[in-house]
């Protein structure tokens, strides 16, 4: 299935969780043979049953979540990129969700894709993304009393850690 | 006093009474364990906490980090998108031919680079190389794991002829910083077609060798079937990819299900496991899978070198490397560890906004803890050495 | 024993200088074996040890010990400090009273009990004591693993071989290494495991079951002394070094010594029970006193060697799977043979 396809079939089911009504393309035209990635933005509260959906349904079966990155757009906004893949039916779809500074709180897709857990705990770690009814949200790749969120584009690393000083 | 990280929630041992034939009780509580981050067999810097009862593993949390060294970072501050090849190479550090291809083949997608298809066969036949010797690192330390010491010196000998046609053609042995945004930093010296396919000769009785040491010995298969065993839909709702994934029976290669550069024009096979001495998805099959694919890799270079075209490696590669503004991608290539992604967004500046590397490695071992559960220690060390982790990529 | 008595008149010092002479072999035998274990295992992983310091590296084991002899003591603070001095000894105590009951020649033994093997197996129980010492007394998780799984391994594979003692015992009718050997004396053909001096007809069919017994005995001894495929209880790369872990210096050098004197005393048991001990494999050629010493100790060699090879070759069995072989593998087989044997020494 085309994402046009995708986007049609999630549109109809739920079209309160899709942001806006078009799919918003990345800038720039297609050529060489590679599309230009298309993504659909979700309301970052509806995000587990969307995904359920999307897992579940015999159509589209994503049953691979390949890749969940944090994102800091540097405008106080931030947002999660998800790329989903099907193992079944070889289609990819990429899926984001934002929120702002204020109000950083995004559903955890943890129960959908086992996988999810530990991504969602990376970007919890470097951008301070929580994740609602994420089973276990804590700090993976940074120690577990780093202060500071450090892939944020307004970080400042601290100066020092334990006694030893950290900007080198 | 730096004081370590604990288990997750307010874990308490859980303690028993055990009735003896003569009327007393016995007390018994469960251990917490540290396969700390310096030991022998866990590959690299990482940290298993396990709870066992006795010999019985009940719980097994890893903690990792302690080789982060910030790689997504770094990518935001560098001034050109071929800067970032040298740091994608030390990620992987043991199949980094792989991973520089990955970076570069998203970046080549997004600034809509073609390359001569000299760079694509060259590129196939180095990743495949590249292949070879780590799955030979993973066999041999595989083998130490399991208590047998020979292996290992074999299988790196093996993999010293390899590294000598890398060191050939780029001068370094294990970073290569060789495969660039739009070609190759250097052509293939003359000698290294014929000693290519010497090493193609050579190599093939080696891999029989190898299986009749160490994959079919008696003792090995005793300790490694129906060790670890990975369900097919827990391998894909976790996301594993590669060998591991193929050894619990999913027939998904992403050389072939999601094709780059000039692997459809070659005639290979993805090798599945089929639990042939076990269950399927055990400790064997994603070892056996991991030899085997040694030998499909030998019959793609054999080919690849057959039809090497001739061009020039340089002719692609771009002087200003810009992307347009908001423009982003998410690429994933099969290393040697499963299904290697970048994400990159571009600002439109020279230097990315952001990339995000997603690890094979980091996603295998997050299936850790679902299948260990109920296996014993002896059995955790060959379970996770199965996995074939390199810190460097989980940790990035 | 009488000539040194005529040196010095007093015999406390000549018992006390006797008892010394196994302390020497051990200590000479320890730098071959410790040089033979790395040459071979070089050789076998195709790659050479030890070119430096003397021709191909003979000097290295001297080396190799003087570093051990010069190094700190550090014991682990919260370590049970008594039970940590203590274990290395034990240890070494258990493997060195052995060699009082091993006939190394016809006139040297260091003492002719009529209970010999019996003594022998006995006090090589001592041995896993020293190391369930050094396993908790260590303070240190992994150690505690290591010692624990070293009292389950040694205690079931002290089965098997108090068994195949008990089948050559009833083949030679007497418990005392020295009259075994006496026994065996007199060529190849009347070494037990081709079935002793008997008549013919009883050695055809005695042989394949002392054959099969010699091959249960020669794997248990590997499970006592800890070498792979039995060696979980310092599997390098699960425990670090099990029990060893917090050992280094000269307490470490006593474990690592009495180790390979372990080695040493069930190759040689194995050697004496089986193999005619000291007696010359060609009669009465190249036999006597002194020949008897090259003999006892180059077959026992034979076996250590074979040893290390195995030790380079195969992986290691989990610690379940080890007591499987040894309660349900090598004992029914021991008690086929001790039937067949019994059978047909009765008839």
């Amino acid at each position: 299935m085309t994402p046009q396809e995708i986007f049609k079939v999630l549109k109809a089911k739920f079209s309160d969780a899709l942001i806006e009504p078009t799919i918003s393309a990345a800038g720039g035209s297609a050529s060489v043979g590679y599309a230009m990635q298309l993504w659909i933005q979700i309301a970052p509260d509806r995000l587990k049953e969307i995904c359920l959906f999307l897992r579940d349904n015999n159509a589209m079966q994503f049953d691979y979540l390949s890749c969940l990155s944090g994102m800091d757009y540097s405008n106080g906004t931030f947002g999660v990129v998800y790329h989903l893949a099907s193992i079944v039916h070889k289609h990819k779809i990429i899926l984001k969700t934002f929120c702002t500074k204020d109000n950083i709180h995004v559903q955890s897709v943890s129960a959908v894709w086992g996988t999810a857990n530990w991504h969602e705990r990376e970007a919890f770690d470097l951008f301070g993304i929580i994740f609602d009814e994420h089973p276990d949200l804590r700090r993976i790749l940074m120690p577990d009393d780093w202060e500071g969120h450090p892939l944020r584009k307004d970080y400042k690393v601290q100066e020092f850690y334990h006694g030893i000083k950290v900007p080198y | 006093m730096l004081q370590p990280p604990t288990l997750p929630t307010d874990y308490t041992v859980k303690q028993g009474h055990i009735k003896t034939s003569t009327g007393k009780t016995i007390r018994t509580e469960e251990m917490i364990i540290n396969m700390g981050p310096q030991h022998p067999s866990t590959h690299g810097v990482l940290r298993l906490e396990i709870v066992v009862d006795g010999e019985i593993i009940v719980d097994c949390i890893p903690h990792i980090g302690y080789l982060h060294r910030c790689f997504e970072k770094h990518c935001e501050h560098m001034t050109n998108y071929q800067q970032v090849i040298p740091y994608a190479d030390r990620m992987d550090y043991c199949s980094a031919m792989t991973s520089e291809w990955a970076f570069a083949l998203a970046a080549e997608r997004m600034l809509k680079i073609e390359v001569p298809e000299r760079v694509e066969y060259i590129r196939v036949i180095m990743a495949e190389l590249q292949r070879i010797a780590s799955h030979l690192i993973a066999a041999g330390t595989y083998g130490i794991d399991s208590g047998a010491f020979t292996p290992f010196l074999y299988t790196f000998i093996d993999r010293e002829k390899i590294l000598d046609l890398f060191e050939m053609t780029c001068g370094a042995r294990l970073l290569y910083n060789y495969i660039w945004i739009g070609g190759l930093s250097h052509d293939l010296p003359p000698k290294f077609i014929e000693q290519a396919q010497e090493f193609v000769k050579y190599f093939r009785p080696r891999i029989k060798m190898l299986n009749d040491l160490l994959s079919y010995n008696e003792i090995f298969v005793k300790r490694t079937a129906n060790v670890g065993v990975l369900p097919k839909d827990v391998a894909v709702n976790y996301a594993v990819s590669g060998p591991q994934l193929r050894g619990s029976g999913v027939n998904w290669d992403l050389r072939r299900d999601d094709p780059y550069s000039v692997y459809h024009k070659l005639e290979w096979e993805p090798q599945v496991g089929k639990g042939e001495m076990g269950t399927v998805g055990d400790c064997w099959d994603r070892h056996i899978v991991r030899m085997r694919e040694m030998e499909q890799s030998l019959n793609i270079i054999e080919q690849a070198l057959a039809g090497l075209p001739e061009g020039n490696v340089k002719a692609a590669i771009p002087k200003r490397i810009r992307p347009e503004k908001d423009a982003e991608i998410y690429v994933r290539t099969e290393s040697s560890r499963g299904e290697l992604g970048y994400y990159i967004v571009s600002d439109g500046t020279a230097s990315p906004f952001r990339v995000k590397a997603r690890g094979p490695a980091f996603v295998n071992l997050s299936v850790l803890p679902e299948i260990v559960k109920g296996a014993m220690i002896a059995d955790l060390v060959l379970i996770a050495g199965s996995i074939d982790i390199v810190l460097g990529e989980v940790d990035r | 024993m009488e000539f040194i008595q005529t040196l010095l008149a007093n015999e406390l010092i000549v018992a006390v200088l006797l008892s010394l002479l196994p302390l020497v072999f051990i200590i000479i035998y320890a730098l071959v074996v410790l040089y033979t274990e790395m040459k071979v295992a070089a050789h076998i992983q195709d790659r050479v040890a030890y070119m430096r310091t003397g021709w191909h590296g003979l000097l290295q084991p001297i080396a190799d010990m003087l570093k051990l002899l010069q190094k700190e003591d550090i014991i682990p603070d919260k370590a049970d400090k008594f039970l940590f001095r203590l274990a290395p000894i034990i240890a070494f105590v258990g493997t060195y009273a052995a060699y009082a009951v091993l006939p190394f020649s016809s006139i040297f033994i260091g003492s002719d009990i009529n209970l010999g093997a019996f003594f022998l197996i006995a006090i090589g129980s001592l041995v896993v004591v020293g190391i369930l010492m050094a396993g908790w007394a260590s303070n240190n998780k992994w150690s505690l693993f290591g010692g624990v799984r070293a009292a389950a391994q040694m205690i079931s594979y002290e089965i098997p071989t108090a068994l195949a003692v008990v089948i050559v015992v009833m083949i030679t009718g007497t418990l005392n290494l020295q009259e075994v050997t006496i026994f065996q004396d007199g060529g190849i053909g009347n070494w037990i495991v081709f079935g002793g001096p008997l008549p013919w007809l009883q050695k055809l069919m005695l042989m394949p079951f002392t054959i099969i017994t010699l091959f249960i005995l020669f794997v248990s001894s590997i499970a006592e002394v800890n070498r792979t495929p039995f060696d979980l209880v310092e599997a390098e790369s699960e425990l670090v070094q099990g029990f060893n872990t917090e050992y280094s210096g000269m307490r470490f050098a006593m474990f690592y010594l009495s180790e390979y004197a372990n080695l040493f005393t069930v190759s040689a048991l194995g050697v004496a029970l089986f193999l005619g001990g000291w007696s010359s494999p060609f009669g009465s050629f190249m036999s006597g006193p002194v020949w008897g010493i090259f003999w006892f100790v180059a077959k026992a060699y034979v076996f250590v060697l074979i040893q290390i090879w195995i030790r380079w070759t195969l992986p290691r069995l989990r610690v379940d799977q080890l007591v499987y072989v040894s309660w349900k593998v090598l004992t029914p087989w021991l008690f086929v043979c001790l039937l067949a044997v019994g059978l047909i020494l009765v008839l």
